[in-house]
């Protein structure tokens, strides 16, 4: 059997990269896979230790992540389109209104 | 009908009034303002001729009636109850303020018609006259503190009655700070009472001193009377803080025969009866008292002798009259100077009246130079201020300052704390009055005439509606003296005898201190000499003012230097003006606006305040940068930081 720690660390990898991706690519549709991926990775940590502890807890943090992602897909994705029709770029840094 | 009713009934009224014409006065008509304005003092005095029926049939008199409607403050030990307190003194007190507040009310509807700011001025005047009543019922120093600001506020408020003109504003602040002086001493005073007796009701507190042996807790008590005293001398014009009560002249007339002349001023010596056994307890506070006020009598005696302008004058007669109150309570006869407070409140309003009335036929000239020969055009006002003259002055029985005054001079001489000095300096003060008196008299009225032709053209006597208050004033004048037909001719002086229940036992405290004091002279003697005072005054006036018209300017030549300190009243304004006005300007000036208000509040303070948090922004705006990645950086950064505190605090 697997042990526990193989999947931590396997969540922690995939965390970090989906870390690194969100704050060192540019891309606006990168930026928001990379965090449908951190959010991937906790469910994995979750799903882990659910398994290990013998209880469900974990699954049901799980569903509420996995629903709270699909919403924030729609969104985000509509706000994407809606971004790309106006700026006719999809650089996260030409994104930058709020600046002072 | 209940006598607590009653109280209520004769205090409620003007504050009725006040509160009518002072929110829709604006509306009403002149006849509407006035209904209200003289109704509410005219109830009062039914009233308070009322409840002094009741009272002095009820069973319980002599001894005081106290009744209290609420509890006003109750704190720790202190508790002051909305509690009115009746006597003698305070019948005596009620009757004249409210007749002679009815008949100036009445008096003032023809003096204010064409003066603008009618409403206004019934507003002030009812106010105080419920002022004045809560200050001469209250049961307690606080509610007394109460009646004793409020008339402040109002004369303050009158003074300033034509606020445009800038002397008169500045003469309303003028007394409304130096009496506040005053005022500290009453605050104190009070306090020290509460600290040693744990009470500030009047039958408490006295009940407690009363019940003291002679001499124990004398320091305190002295400190007492004399910090009551300094509030009596701020209120009633005393050296040394009588110079607001000339500049309060700068009101309307009627506002300077009530309040200035007749009630509020004499509400110090009103308070120094009121403790009356306070100060028997205190002898030496009681001492200074009548020598304060015998050198004030003095002191603005001399002052009235050059003064030109009719209302001055008489602003200078007030303090000197008052100071001869104040003379008669600290020689210990308290029922004398509070006889003199009654006949003083009715000729001296008489005397602002008249005052008034001639200033309205002067189109408001109040140079006396300027004047002569008016009693052929003005001859109710003539007669009637001829009454008050001979009033104030002491002609023997037809005047009622006679009667008061000598009883105070009979007192200065053999009274518990009395003495031949206040006995010769009032005596010669005296004389002074009568010849001040007459002099304004002669220069009013008498002689050639100095008025401008222009002037002359529209010399009229006043409406019935002022002659009818100088005449009942003036009957008032004369008789009022009566009710003490003094010793000397027989008399049982029943006023004081009147009195004794109130002041019996402050005397006799007194009578143990100090030895009965026999002089040498008996009461025909002293009688005699203030007659004598009295004709030599007036009769100088008259040689000098009537047939040798020369002879005061000639002395004037003479005497210049004494002459052009009198003008200007010893300096004392100047001298004021130096020592207290200007450093405070200065201070205010290079200290207080410079450096506290500009530099610490305005630069520091309030400057500083928007400076510093423009500079930190400036610093933090820069994290706002608005690039979403660095954003990210910073949530993960504190995310990290986050967990790695709550390793280290968790392990």
């Amino acid at each position: 059997m697997v042990p526990l720690s193989h999947y931590l660390a396997l969540s922690v990898i995939l965390f970090v990269l989906g870390a690194a991706g969100f704050i060192f690519r540019r891309n606006i549709i990168t930026v928001f896979m990379c965090i449908e991926l951190m959010l991937n990775a906790v469910n994995l940590a979750f799903m882990a230790f659910s398994r290990f502890l013998g209880n469900l807890d974990g699954q049901i943090f799980v569903f509420i992540v996995i629903v709270v992602a699909a919403a924030e897909a729609a969104v985000g994705l509509a706000i994407i389109i809606a971004l790309h029709s106006n700026r006719e770029s999809l650089n996260i840094e030409d994104v930058d209104a709020m600046k002072m | 009908m209940n006598l607590e009713i009653l109280l209520l009934l004769m205090v409620l009224p003007p504050l009725a009034g006040a509160a009518l014409n002072g929110i829709l006065g604006r509306r009403f008509s002149q006849a509407t303002v006035s209904l209200i304005g003289c109704g509410g003092p005219g109830l009062s005095m039914v009233f308070a001729l009322l409840s002094a029926w009741i009272y002095s049939k009820s069973e319980s008199q002599p001894a005081p009636f106290t009744y209290s409607y609420f509890t006003w403050i109750q704190a720790g030990q202190l508790r002051a109850e909305y509690a009115l307190y009746y006597d003698r003194l305070t019948l005596i007190m009620t009757l004249t303020v409210t007749v002679v507040a009815f008949l100036i009310h009445l008096y003032s509807r023809g003096y204010m018609e064409h003066e603008g700011g009618y409403y206004r001025f019934f507003t002030y005047m009812n106010l105080f006259l419920f002022m004045m009543l809560t200050l001469v019922t209250a049961a307690n120093y606080p509610l007394m503190f109460v009646g004793w600001e409020g008339v402040g506020l109002c004369s303050y408020l009158l003074i300033g009655f034509y606020f445009r003109k800038k002397s008169a504003s500045d003469a309303g602040k003028k007394a409304f700070i130096v009496t506040r002086m005053g005022d500290a001493g009453f605050t104190v005073g009070v306090a020290l009472l509460f600290w040693t007796f744990h009470s500030l009701d009047f039958q408490t507190v006295f009940q407690r001193v009363k019940d003291l042996p002679q001499g124990q807790f004398e320091s305190v008590l002295t400190a007492v009377g004399l910090l009551l005293f300094l509030g009596a001398a701020g209120k009633s014009a005393q050296l040394p803080l009588y110079v607001w009560l000339p500049d309060a002249m700068e009101g309307p007339t009627p506002v300077s025969a009530l309040i200035h002349a007749a009630t509020m001023v004499t509400a110090g010596v009103y308070l120094v009866a009121r403790s009356s056994i306070i100060f028997a307890h205190a002898p030496s506070a009681l001492a200074v008292v009548g020598v304060v006020g015998c050198l004030t009598a003095f002191y603005a005696g001399t002052i009235a002798l050059t003064q030109n302008d009719l209302k001055r004058m008489l602003a200078y007669s007030t303090i000197s009259q008052l100071g001869y109150m104040f003379m008669g309570c600290g020689a210990g006869v308290f029922a004398a100077g509070i006889f003199h407070l009654m006949t003083h409140a009715f000729f001296k309003s008489l005397l602002f009246l008249a005052a008034g009335s001639v200033m309205h036929a002067m189109s408001g000239e109040l140079d006396m130079r300027k004047m002569g020969g008016l009693w052929r055009k003005l001859k109710t006002t003539h007669a009637t201020f001829l009454i008050a003259t001979i009033a104030i002055s002491g002609v023997p029985l037809v005047g009622a300052g006679f009667f008061s005054k000598d009883e105070i001079l009979a007192g200065a001489y053999e009274g518990p704390l009395g003495s031949p000095f206040l006995y010769w300096l009032g005596t010669f003060t005296a004389a002074l009055t009568a010849f001040y008196m007459f002099r304004g008299l002669c220069m009013t009225f008498y002689g050639k005439s100095h008025v401008e032709p222009e002037t002359e053209h529209h010399l009229h006597e006043s409406s019935y509606k002022m002659t009818i208050p100088l005449m009942v004033l003036a009957f008032f004048s004369v008789i009022a003296g009566w009710v003490s037909w003094p010793k000397a001719w027989h008399g049982s002086e029943a006023f004081d005898r009147y009195l004794d229940p109130v002041f019996g036992q402050a005397t006799e405290a007194l009578r143990n201190v100090s030895p009965v004091h026999v002089g040498d002279l008996g009461p025909g003697a002293l009688m005699g000499f203030s007659i004598l005072a009295a004709a030599i005054g007036i009769g100088v006036a008259l040689w000098w003012y009537l047939k040798s018209t020369d002879i005061p300017e000639q002395l004037a030549e003479r005497y210049a230097d004494l002459y052009r300190i009198l003008v200007h009243k010893y300096y004392v304004d100047e001298f004021y003006n130096w020592l207290i006005v200007r450093p405070l300007c200065i201070v205010s000036d290079k200290f207080l606006w410079r450096v506290v208000d500009e530099g610490a509040i305005d630069k520091v303070m309030v400057n500083g305040t928007a400076e510093g948090t423009a500079n930190v922004g400036n610093v933090l705006r820069r994290i706002q940068s608005g690039n979403i990645p660095s954003y990210a950086t910073w949530v993960l950064l504190g995310a990290v930081l986050w967990f790695l505190y709550i390793f280290a605090a968790h392990g």
